[in-house]
C-alpha cells in the first residue's frame, strides 16, 4: 500500500534503522507480553482453583453399624467434608446403606446413574426407583430397567471399629465414576 | 501477510457495511420507514426490548435484598415474599416478565424467519438476535438456580449430570462449573456472577449492537414474492422505496408498537399481580430426597427429549444434534443470504419452521405432563377402584392389594389414577396371556424392572389372577391361539 514515494517517511529519524524508537516499540511490546503473562497466570490459576484435584475423596463415617439393620437398606446423611462454612445444608449428603450381614455393606450415592434425580428405595418391591425418567435399580444397585446406562454409583467402604466408613466427597458423574 | 491483510479488508469491508451502512434516502428529511413494514407483524421486536428493559429495573431491585449465599439464598426468597414490603410482587414481575421475553423473542425470530427479513444485508442483525436468544436462554437457566430451591438443585444436578457425560473432561468441567466436588456456596455465587454481571453486560453490549444494526440499515420492507434480495441493488432500492413512500418512524412508524409493548406490559403486570411470584418451593437440601425436579417452562421440551429418547441418544443429542442445530440457526442467513424473501417462495424454510415448531410444542405440551415419570406416591396415595373388586376371589383380591403394595401403580395407572410410565392395566388380560403376564412380571423388559426377585410364586399368582379379571365384561381375555380352544391356557 505504501508503493507512492511520497508516502515514505522524509524525517529520517523514522526509517526502520533507527534504532531508539524501533526499540522502544519493542520494548513496549515485550514489557507488555511480560505484564500481560504475570496478570493472567494467577488470575487463570485461580480461576482453576476447583480443579487442582481430580477427584475429591475422603473416608467419612456415616456412624456405627448398629445403626444399619441387617438386610436393609437405609438412607444416611453425612456433612461432606469439603464444605464450606456458608455451603448451608446444600453440603448435607445423602447416600443409600444397605447391609447385608455382619461387615458386609453396600453404599449406593442417591444420583440416578441417567441424569442424576434422586433414587428411592420401595423395600416392598426390593427397587430403587428414579422419580425423574423411571430408571429402576435392584436392592444391589444392579440396573434394572429404563433409561440409565449402568447401576448405581457405589462408594468404596470399611468398617472400622464398628464404625461404618464410606470413600466420598464429590458428586458422582458419568466421568468420574469412581463416585 | 498481503492475504491476511487481504482478509482483514474484506472483513472490514463486510463488518462495516452492515454497521455503518445506512438505509435512508440522502434527501435530507426524518428517519422513514417501508409504508407496508408499518404493521402487526412488526411489533414483536420493540416488545422484546421493553420487556428486556422490566426484566433489568425488576432484577436491579431484587438484587438489592437477594443473599447470594448458599445457606441464606432461600431465606431472603421468603423474606422477599412475605416481607419485604412488594417483594413478592417484583419477584412475580421478574419470573413472568422472563417468560413473556422468551416467548416474545421467540415470536419475533419466527417473524423475522417467515418474512425473510435476515437476508443481506441483515445478516449481522440476524445473528446477534440469535446470539441475544441463547444468552436470555442462559439467563432463564441462571436465574432459575437463583431461586435456590429443591427444585433448582436438583435442576442443577441434572444439568451437570448431562455436562458429566461430555467426554475425556466432563469431571474437570463439572468441578469447573460447580465451583467445587459438589453443588454448593460456590455453585451459587458462580451462578449469581453469570446472572448478575456476565451476562447482563453481554445482553446489553448485543442488544446496542442489534438496534444499531436495525437503525441504521432501516426497517425491512414486507416481501413480495418474485422480487429477489440482489447484494448489487437492495441498498439502492431500497432507499428509493423510501423515497417514494417511505412513512416517518416518527410518529407513523411506532404508533403499532407503542400499543402492542403497552399491551405487553400490562400483560406481564396483571399475571404477575393476580399468579404471583413462582416459589420458592422446599429447602435447598439434598438429603430431602422425596422430590420430583421440572425444569422452568422454556426448557421442559429439552426434558421432554430427554425422556423420550432412546438412553443411547441422550448423550448425542444433547452434545452433537443440539449444537449443530443451534449453528445452524447462527448461520442462516450466510447459507442463504439472497434471493426470495417471500415464506411462499421458500417452501424448504416453510417446512422447517412448521416442523420446529410442532416438535417444540409437542415436546412443551408433553413436559407439563411428563408421562415418562412415575408417579412416586401412587401406590399408597391412589386406590384401586372400587369396581374392580367387586365379585373377585381372594386370591384376586390378595393380588390388587399387592399391586398397590409392590409399587406397580407408580407406573400403571387403573381407572385413569397413576403413572403412565408403564401400560394402564386396565385391560390388561386383553393383551396379555397368563402366560406372558406370568413372565412379564418376573423377567420385566420394556422399561419394567425383572420383579422375580421381589415376588414369592404365591404373589406371583395372586397378582396374575387379578390381572385376568382386567378385561371389559363382553370381551374375553386374551388365549393362545396356537392352542386348541377349549384347553386352558396353562403350562408352557
Amino acid at each position: 500500500m505504501s508503493e507512492s514515494p511520497e508516502l515514505a517517511p522524509s524525517d529520517p529519524s523514522l526509517t526502520a534503522d533507527n534504532s531508539r524508537r524501533s526499540f522502544l516499540l519493542r520494548a513496549g511490546l515485550f514489557l507488555n507480553a511480560i505484564a500481560l503473562t504475570v496478570f493472567a497466570v494467577p488470575i487463570v490459576g485461580y480461576l482453576l482453583a476447583p480443579m487442582r484435584r481430580a477427584s475429591f475423596l475422603k473416608w467419612i463415617s456415616l456412624g456405627p453399624v448398629t445403626g444399619f439393620p441387617e438386610n436393609q437398606t437405609r438412607l444416611a446423611v453425612y456433612s461432606n467434608p469439603f464444605r464450606l462454612p456458608w455451603d448451608g445444608s446444600t453440603a448435607d449428603i445423602p447416600c443409600w446403606v444397605r447391609r447385608l450381614t455382619g461387615d458386609s455393606f453396600q453404599v449406593f450415592a442417591t444420583n440416578c446413574s441417567h441424569l442424576g434425580c434422586p433414587v428411592r428405595w420401595f423395600p416392598e418391591s426390593e427397587l430403587f426407583m428414579c422419580p425423574c425418567h423411571g430408571g429402576t435399580f435392584h436392592a444391589d444397585g444392579a440396573r434394572a430397567s429404563g433409561p440409565p446406562p449402568r447401576g448405581l454409583y457405589e462408594y468404596p467402604y470399611k468398617v472400622v471399629n464398628g464404625e461404618l466408613w464410606i470413600k466420598a466427597g464429590q458428586m458422582p458423574v458419568m466421568s468420574l465414576s469412581e463416585a | 501477510m498481503a492475504k491476511l491483510s487481504t482478509w482483514v479488508a474484506t472483513i472490514g469491508d463486510w463488518l462495516s457495511l452492515r454497521l455503518g451502512a445506512s438505509g435512508q434516502p440522502s434527501d435530507g428529511r426524518e428517519y422513514r420507514v417501508p409504508s407496508n413494514a408499518i404493521s402487526w407483524s412488526y411489533v414483536f421486536g420493540s416488545a422484546t426490548a421493553v420487556v428486556l428493559l422490566l426484566e433489568l429495573v425488576t432484577g436491579l431491585c431484587l438484587a438489592l435484598v437477594y443473599a447470594p449465599s448458599a445457606d441464606n439464598a432461600w431465606e431472603s426468597l421468603l423474606y422477599l415474599n412475605y416481607h419485604q414490603p412488594l417483594g413478592w410482587y417484583v419477584r412475580a414481575l421478574h419470573y413472568w416478565g422472563s417468560n413473556f421475553l422468551v416467548a416474545l423473542m421467540i415470536i419475533h425470530l419466527l417473524q423475522v424467519f417467515i418474512l425473510g427479513a435476515y437476508k443481506y444485508p441483515r445478516e449481522l442483525t440476524w445473528i446477534s438476535g440469535v446470539l441475544l436468544l441463547i444468552l436470555t436462554l442462559a439467563m432463564a437457566l441462571t436465574g432459575e438456580v437463583l431461586r435456590f430451591d429443591q427444585e433448582s438443585y436438583w435442576d442443577l444436578a441434572i444439568g451437570f449430570a448431562l455436562v458429566g457425560r461430555t467426554p475425556l473432561i466432563g469431571g474437570f468441567l463439572v468441578h469447573f462449573l460447580m465451583g467445587g466436588p459438589i453443588i454448593a456456596g460456590a455453585t451459587l455465587a458462580r451462578m449469581f456472577t453469570v446472572h448478575v454481571l456476565l451476562l447482563p453486560a453481554a445482553i446489553l453490549a448485543l442488544t446496542g449492537l442489534h438496534l444499531l444494526m436495525a437503525y441504521r440499515l432501516g426497517i425491512s420492507e414486507w416481501p413480495m414474492p418474485g422480487r429477489f434480495v440482489n447484494r448489487d441493488t437492495y441498498l439502492a432500492n431500497y432507499r428509493d422505496q423510501l423515497a417514494r413512500d417511505g412513512e416517518p418512524l416518527i410518529p407513523n412508524g411506532l404508533r403499532n408498537d407503542l400499543f402492542f409493548a403497552a399491551i405487553i406490559i400490562l400483560a406481564v403486570i396483571v399475571t404477575s399481580a393476580i399468579l404471583g411470584p413462582k416459589g420458592p418451593n422446599g429447602a435447598p437440601n439434598p438429603s430431602i430426597i422425596r422430590t420430583r425436579p421440572h425444569p422452568d417452562f422454556y426448557f421442559l421440551w429439552m426434558e421432554a427429549l430427554m425422556g423420550l429418547l432412546p438412553s443411547w441418544l441422550d448423550t448425542p443429542f444433547a452434545f452433537l444434534v443440539l449444537p449443530l442445530l443451534v449453528l445452524g440457526l447462527i448461520a442462516l442467513p450466510l447459507i442463504s443470504p439472497i434471493g426470495e424473501r417471500h415464506i411462499l417462495r421458500r417452501p424448504l424454510s416453510l417446512v422447517i419452521a412448521i416442523v420446529a415448531l410442532t416438535v417444540l410444542a409437542a415436546t412443551t405440551w408433553l413436559g407439563t405432563s411428563d408421562p415418562w415419570s412415575p408417579h412416586m406416591d401412587a401406590w399408597s396415595s391412589t386406590p384401586t377402584p372400587a369396581d374392580y373388586l367387586k365379585g373377585r376371589t381372594p386370591l384376586e383380591i390378595q393380588g390388587a392389594i399387592l399391586i398397590q403394595s409392590k409399587q406397580c401403580r407408580n407406573c400403571h395407572a387403573l381407572g385413569g389414577a397413576g403413572g403412565m410410565r408403564g401400560p394402564a392395566l386396565d385391560n390388561t388380560a386383553t393383551r396379555l396371556t397368563r402366560n406372558e403376564l406370568i413372565r412379564q412380571i418376573l423377567q420385566g423388559g420394556g422399561n419394567m424392572p425383572a420383579y422375580g426377585k421381589a415376588l414369592k410364586p404365591a404373589e406371583v399368582d395372586a397378582i396374575v389372577a387379578f390381572l385376568m379379571t382386567m378385561h371389559p365384561p363382553n370381551e374375553p381375555p386374551a388365549h393362545n391361539s396356537a392352542r386348541p380352544a377349549g384347553l386352558p391356557d396353562t403350562g408352557g
